[in-house]
């Protein structure tokens, strides 16, 4: 990996000065360690995308087809008046700044054009030169400028230097969503095909076999039951965990690192313990193996081709309502693009829980719900009995996805459950949760080894926050729903906080939770063994934390 | 160099003015042709724009939720910053225009030995911000009374509250003091905060000389004799103007013309610049949306036929292993 000598201290001595030379003279230098490498032609090639090529962002030759630019300006044209958000958000910018240091890329880096205001004026200034009077007439004077083949690549660079996080887009007088401009960005590179590997492999893989990993089908039921067996030896609880059961009340839709990767696993743990507690007709699905949708991070049409799948899904299987497990951009995408891109489902019905007899009237329409909220209203009705104290080894905090804050809302119901299921909760400083919380550094689609520095630029300001924490309160598990945090968060955590771990809620969920008959766990679901009780103390009281 | 381009267009400007009705006397010209065609291309040209926002549709809800979503009904929802309803959006959307909700938020990071980054309330912005748009508000409604005989009540309470400290001869406006103070604030920030700086175009520059220039106009004539407006004959060009029979009276001097000349550019600027935002702020998808998308479904009307990836595809291809996995297979 490219920068991974540099001490935390070095990575930290960020310099905001700002260049002498305006920006537009500052040509993009594509440093070992804050870029990603372009798509595998032949993963492009299975989507079908344009101009599928072998190609590297570090090539001094980017092979563009011949007519780039007039691919481009087309294709910009017709998002003008395709989307209302792309138009306003180029028209109305006052360059007040106000976004300018709340980017993490930006506060990680000190890099001017990572301040949302330049990412997005990259874009602004080509629009004014080919779409605007003022900037036709008046060129560099109106903030206008030529699209050159150094433009391009430094769109490329930087559009792939936003996590489409939208934490500007929280402080922006009017809203302008940076997310919003990078996704038409990125649908423009696409157009001359240039894309990242790390977000076309796993589409492809998606597209066909349902998941980003490309998990065939007896690989995804093969995880499922290993869980289940490591269940039965964690806990001695014999979970079943159906896979494309018809006819089961509800489908249930998790992002594929949940079955694959650490420490998701826990979390899959988490949900599988839960289901069989409950006794929660449900059925896994190998077609719809994946609630992520890297097509977020490409374009509209890729993300509504892989998103298809879910409501093609639930019918197939004739369940009754679907239940997504904890994810971050695949919520984003659940919550704000599902239904229109592919609803309506009204083949479904209206989530109720049949535990609590809950119906969530919130999702009456798209017909899903977030485990977050099927859970809390669990705990709320007093459904689950929780033995917090199994979680006492833990000193938790809770790092909220942006997708979920930002585009989703959706705060409070994980606290509630943390609290229910952990004694030691503290959060964050405020300016760094909820609405204004930081991204891992490492979102829509930039996770990838070669980009390491940047993600370890990126997610500075949240790993200072945990590093506050641990100081403060001495946190030692950060907490989030998010997948892509949780295969992120770990090596960030490793280089700014290495006391701290990365966990899912439903792994304190799996852990608190007192299964019927059940009367003492040996160790949590990691593996890691509980301290023997004391004989003095009355064995097998179960405390039962009420809230 | 921005900086200096926008100063020159202003100076510029003014000389246009003075030598054009002040040297030559074109009194008609800069009182009434230029009158006229720049308040036809601020309508025209504004309604152009917002014509050109609404007709490009909105596909996808994507509201910035900057609070508790609705769900269950024991979670406290948080109405105005994640509205579920109409009027929900609409509070949300008068607390952002009335006041600026969102940059009231604005934070300043600073980054510390330790490394320890902080975060501190930053207000001025806003507060220079929320000044500077009532003051400008406030003196454009006092200069109804040029327009409008009798002059309207509302008009006068305005007047009045405006004066209400009633200090100096004539009365000292308040939101004269302020407008100049926001507008030196907002100069100033853009020039010694160093990443406002470096962001800034022309186009940032020359609203803030040419409002400032018109406000200095305005001033002089309001408070210093030697540049006293006659304010009838004023009137009567006003009144002229409004009804379509303008006549140009005797009595005005070149820096009423100036004044003018300089309220007519603005105007003509207005709809081609990134004062616009008057306008689109209303239409922004991320604040004027409803975060009900769950709830309500929201239609696309270019939703894109695309090509998926079906069941039967999959099966097709990973029958043989699904079937050796014992898995539930839609043919043998």
């Amino acid at each position: 990996m490219a920068d991974d000598k540099k001490k935390p201290e070095e990575l930290a001595n960020i310099s905001y000065r700002l260049p002498e030379k305006s920006w537009m003279d500052t040509p993009v230098d594509f440093r070992k360690g804050t870029y990603n490498y372009g798509a595998v032609a032949e993963k492009a090639k299975y989507l079908g995308l344009p101009h599928a090529r072998k190609w590297q962002p570090m090539d001094a030759d980017w092979q563009l087809p011949e007519n780039w630019k007039e691919i481009i300006l087309e294709g910009m044209r017709e998002r003008l008046d395709k989307f209302r958000s792309f138009r306003i958000f180029m028209d109305i910018c006052v360059r007040c700044g106000a976004c300018a240091d709340k980017c993490h890329y930006f506060i990680g880096s000190g890099d001017p054009k990572n301040m949302p205001v330049l990412r997005a004026e990259l874009l602004r200034s080509v629009y004014r030169k080919d779409f605007t009077a003022a900037g036709k007439i008046m060129g560099k004077i109106a903030g206008a400028r030529e699209l050159t083949v150094d433009v391009l690549k430094e769109w490329f660079y930087y559009f792939f230097q936003c996590t489409e996080c939208r934490r500007c887009s929280v402080f922006c007088p009017y809203g302008i969503d940076t997310a919003e401009i990078t996704m038409m960005a990125r649908e423009l590179l696409n157009l001359v095909g240039l894309n990242i590997d790390w977000i076309v492999t796993p589409a492809a893989n998606c597209f066909r076999t349902g998941n980003h990993l490309g998990i065939q089908p007896h690989g995804f039921k093969d995880s499922i039951e290993f869980a289940v067996d490591e269940l039965a030896e964690l806990t001695g609880a014999k979970v079943e965990a159906p896979i494309n059961k018809k006819g089961a009340e509800i489908l249930f839709v998790a992002p594929s690192a949940d079955y694959f990767a650490s420490p998701h696993y826990y979390t899959l743990l988490g949900y599988l313990l839960l289901f069989h507690e409950i006794g929660l007709d449900y059925t896994w699905s190998s077609f719809a193996s994946e609630g992520g949708n890297f097509g977020l991070f490409h374009s509209n049409q890729v993300m509504k081709r892989l998103n298809a799948k879910i409501y093609m899904e639930a019918k197939r299987l004739g369940v009754k309502w679907v239940l997504g497990g904890e994810c971050g951009h695949m919520w984003r995408v659940l919550h704000q693009y599902m239904d229109t891109m592919n609803g309506p489902a009204d083949f479904l019905e209206v989530p109720k829980s049949p535990i609590t007899g809950t119906v969530f009237e919130h999702a009456k329409s798209t017909k899903m719900i977030h485990i977050m909220e099927f859970t809390s209203d669990l705990i709320k009705n007093n459904k689950l009995k929780l033995d917090p104290s199994r979680n006492d080894h833990w000193n938790v905090t809770f790092h909220d996805s942006c997708n979920p804050a930002r585009a989703m809302g959706l705060l409070e119901e994980p606290r509630y459950v943390i609290k229910a299921c952990c004694n030691n909760f503290h959060e964050m400083p405020e300016n760094t949760i909820r609405e204004q919380t930081f991204c891992c550094g490492s979102g829509s689609g930039l996770g990838t080894d070669e980009n390491l520095e940047m993600r370890l630029r990126g997610g500075f300001p949240r790993a200072n926050a945990v590093k506050y924490n641990h100081d403060v309160y001495g946190t030692n598990l950060l907490l989030c729903i998010c997948a892509i945090d949780k295969a992120t968060l770990p090596p960030l955590m490793e280089y700014w906080v290495p006391e701290v771990d990365v966990g899912g809620i439903h792994e304190m969920v799996g852990n608190a939770l007192v299964l019927k008959g059940e009367t003492r766990r040996a160790t949590d679901l990691r593996g890691t063994p509980y301290p023997e009780p004391e004989p003095a103390q009355s064995e097998g009281k179960e405390v039962a934390k009420d809230v | 160099m921005g900086i200096i381009i926008s100063l020159v267009a202003v100076i510029a400007l003014t000389l246009v003015a003075w030598i054009g009705a002040g040297t030559l006397g074109l009194h008609y010209l800069f009182g009434v042709i230029i009158p006229y065609l720049a308040l036809a291309a601020f309508v025209f040209g504004l309604i152009y724009r917002v014509v050109k926002w609404a007709k490009a549709p909105v596909p996808f809800k994507i509201t910035t939720t900057c609070g508790q979503q609705k769900s269950l009904p024991w979670i406290r929802h948080n109405k105005l910053e994640s509205p579920f309803t109409g009027w929900q959006v609409f509070g949300r959307m008068l607390l952002e225009i009335l006041f600026f909700r969102s940059l009231f938020r604005n934070t300043k990071m600073a980054l510390k030995k330790g490394p320890r980054l902080v975060y501190g309330s930053e207000k001025y912005l806003w507060l220079a911000g929320l000044a500077f748009h009532y003051s400008f508000l406030v003196i454009v409604l006092r200069h109804l009374r040029f327009f409008i005989e009798p002059i309207p009540g509302f008009v006068m309470a305005i007047q009045n509250l405006d004066g209400f400290f009633q200090v100096g001869l004539p009365i000292i406006y308040i939101t004269d003091g302020v407008i100049l103070a926001a507008l030196v604030f907002l100069f100033f920030r853009r020039v010694i905060n160093p990443k406002v700086r470096y962001i800034s175009l022309a186009a940032d520059y020359f609203p803030l000389f040419l409002i400032g220039a018109i406000a200095l106009t305005g001033i002089l004539m309001r408070y210093f004799e030697a540049f006293k407006a006659e304010l009838i004959a004023v009137k009567e060009l006003a009144i002229g103007l409004v009804g379509f029979s303008p006549v140009v009276p005797e009595g005005l001097d070149v820096i009423f013309f100036i004044h003018l000349f300089l309220v007519s550019v603005l105007l003509m600027y207005f709809p081609m610049s990134k004062l616009v935002h008057m306008g689109g702020v209303f239409l922004s998808p991320t604040r004027n949306l409803a975060n009900n998308n769950r709830n309500r479904r929201h239609v696309n009307p270019w939703n894109p036929d695309v090509k998926v990836h079906t069941y039967e595809e999959y099966e097709d291809e990973f029958r043989e292993l699904m079937k050796a996995a014992d898995m539930p297979l839609e043919k043998e």
